[in-house]
């Protein structure tokens, strides 16, 4: 390899033409270019593939890429007029017209049609692009490469490293990482967040490499690094949420119609297997909190049981079929915004309710379900996710609550005497002190019920997500726009 | 094509690459008598059940206690308590409670 390969090659004066002889254009324009070159005209004639097309005329072999490349040049034939070095007009494909106003000759082509669409250049060729991007874009990234030698298992490699989660994880190659970031417009040297527990600064580059790792595509990256802005800050506190004996993790709730576009799951079997998108955004951001923040189970991650969620726990809300705003803009976010909501959360359970027809009832057995939430006679101290059930939500819809009426009903019913949550009562050691008994005490403070929509539409169930330790003194669930 | 093909595989470490600086553990004393002794409350529940004790036992002993408090369990330490610790105190406990 040459020295320096993100040197942008200057185009020498005069017409500059790239070809390639695959190409059946090409090939059709090759006595168009003859007749330039007879009229006198400065013809600078790139080609591709085949340095000895046209037959018997000068050319610069473009091998490797590297004009097509730094010109941007997406089609063949490109004829491009460059004066002072500088590229004043292009045209791509054959149009007869264009050609004769780009290269100010009259006449072109007599025999040719008027119009003839051209072919890919090799520089964009899909086998191909990757290797490019790295070859002349390689440089921006600045992490230490790693050998990997000849018999050595690249994936037991990483294991090794303790790169991974206890899955395998994807080789982050540079060809890959450069494409990852593709699916950001922002610089890769950006830093994103400082990460608990080792207080390191990440940068957009670092986040791809976690991002290939876990199996993103590059069109999750915007929505990986705004999960890790949302969980790296004093609010939603991963250092907390990472070093506690209980068993949360961050729990990524997807809005907008991003949320679509990159095919998350908000239906049928929506915290489960078998959709990408959810997966791998979830599994990205806990990989950068292993490999960049040095969070690892066992050394400042001291949870006693876990939870398998801890892998990745990251869905979307199913917002075109609910009856009710989205919990991002229930938080404040615009309508139509791509967004992500991160709260400390546990694995999710099950609430059953088949036989509820009328609204009353099946606040009921929310409310039922949700005092249950970590011990029966703990208050205020956790928030929770409720996420509802289509067929649940319908029975709301028909009877016409919206999601405030819904909550306000919720927060009524968990209003709870004192005297049945002091230390002692009902047999359990567990309560509140004594000095509030006769005191109601609610199960949740204000704004601690988080209302989703989403799961498959057969099936008269919803899910409760506990959370951990809630307000200042824990973790606050955090709301972040996801842009590209 | 003219690229360089090599068949070992390249890969972009995914890690913070720090190299963590590793400093000596002061001496143990030898006695804790006309010693500052620190006690770290991390603000768990029943935590100064704990700590209470250790401070009747501590100043039995002839140490010079002084007691500490996070603000929450659930955050580090603020960097002006660490080095007020540091500063005022030749030995710390710190004290986990669950």
């Amino acid at each position: 390899m040459t020295a320096n390969h993100s040197t942008v090659p200057v185009l020498p004066d005069g017409l500059v033409i790239v070809v390639k002889r695959e190409c059946e254009t090409c090939r059709m324009v090759v006595p168009v270019i003859a007749q330039l070159r007879e009229s006198g005209t400065v013809v600078n004639l790139y080609v591709q593939d085949d340095p000895a097309f046209p037959d018997g005329m000068d050319v610069v072999h473009d091998a490797d890429l590297s004009v097509s490349w730094h010109h941007d040049i997406e089609t063949v034939p490109t004829v491009m007029r460059v004066s002072n070095g500088v590229e004043v007009e292009r045209t791509v494909g054959w149009v007869r017209d264009e050609w004769e106003r780009v290269t100010a000759v009259s006449g072109l082509g007599p025999d040719l049609p008027a119009f003839r669409p051209g072919c890919g250049s090799l520089s964009v060729d899909p086998d191909l692009v990757d290797r490019l991007r790295v070859r002349f874009g390689g440089s921006v990234l600045s992490a230490r490469r790693v050998d990997v030698a000849d018999l050595e298992d690249e994936f037991e490699a990483m294991f090794d490293r303790g790169w991974t989660d206890g899955l395998p994880v994807v080789p982050p190659t540079e060809q890959r990482v450069m494409r990852m970031l593709q699916g950001t417009t922002r610089a890769p040297s950006d830093v994103v967040a400082v990460v608990p527990p080792d207080l390191v600064e990440v940068t957009v580059e670092k986040i791809a490499i976690n991002a290939v790792m876990a199996g993103c595509k590059p069109e999750y990256l915007p929505w990986v690094i705004a999960g890790v802005e949302a969980v790296c800050n004093d609010t939603f506190n991963i250092h907390g949420v990472l070093a506690t004996t209980m068993p949360v993790g961050p729990v990524i709730v997807c809005n907008g119609p991003g949320t679509r576009a990159i095919g998350m799951n908000s239906g049928m079997n929506v915290f489960g297997q078998g959709n990408r998108a959810n997966l791998t955004i979830g599994r990205a951001i806990q990989l950068v909190i292993r490999n960049v923040g040095g969070g690892r189970p066992g050394e400042v991650d001291r949870a006693t049981h876990g939870n398998p969620g801890k892998i990745s726990f990251c869905f979307a809300e199913d917002e075109i079929g609910s009856p009710w705003t989205s919990l991002a803009t229930s938080r404040g976010v615009a309508p139509d915004t791509d967004a992500l909501t991160v709260f400390p959360g546990e694995g999710p359970r099950c609430v059953v309710d088949q036989l509820a027809r009328d609204p009353e009832s099946l606040t009921n057995t929310f409310a039922a379900c949700l005092r249950t939430l970590h011990n029966p006679k703990s208050v205020l101290a956790f928030d929770v996710i409720v996420v509802m059930g289509p067929e649940h939500a319908r029975v709301y819809a028909d009877a016409g609550w919206d999601r405030e009426r819904v909550l306000e009903e919720l927060h009524a019913r968990l209003q709870i005497p004192g005297d049945e949550l002091v230390r002692g009562a009902h047999g359990i050691a567990e309560g509140v002190p004594e000095r509030l008994r006769g005191v109601t005490l609610p199960k949740f403070r204000p704004g601690g019920i988080l209302l989703v929509h989403a799961g498959g539409g057969a099936g008269l169930f919803s899910a409760i997500i506990g959370g951990w330790a809630n307000g200042e003194v824990g973790s606050q669930p955090v709301t972040m726009t996801v842009t590209r | 094509m003219s690229f360089v093909n090599t068949n070992n595989t390249v890969l972009l470490d995914p890690t913070n690459e720090r190299r963590v600086a590793t400093m000596e553990r002061v001496g143990r004393p030898e006695s804790l008598r006309g010693l500052t002794v620190g006690l770290l409350d991390i603000s768990k529940a029943r935590g100064d059940v704990f700590i209470d004790r250790l401070e009747e036992r501590l100043s039995e002993m002839g140490a010079d206690v002084r007691r500490y408090k996070k603000p929450t369990f659930t955050k580090p330490a603020p960097v002006d308590l660490r080095h007020e610790i540091a500063t005022h105190c030749q030995v710390v406990i710190e004290a986990l409670a669950d």
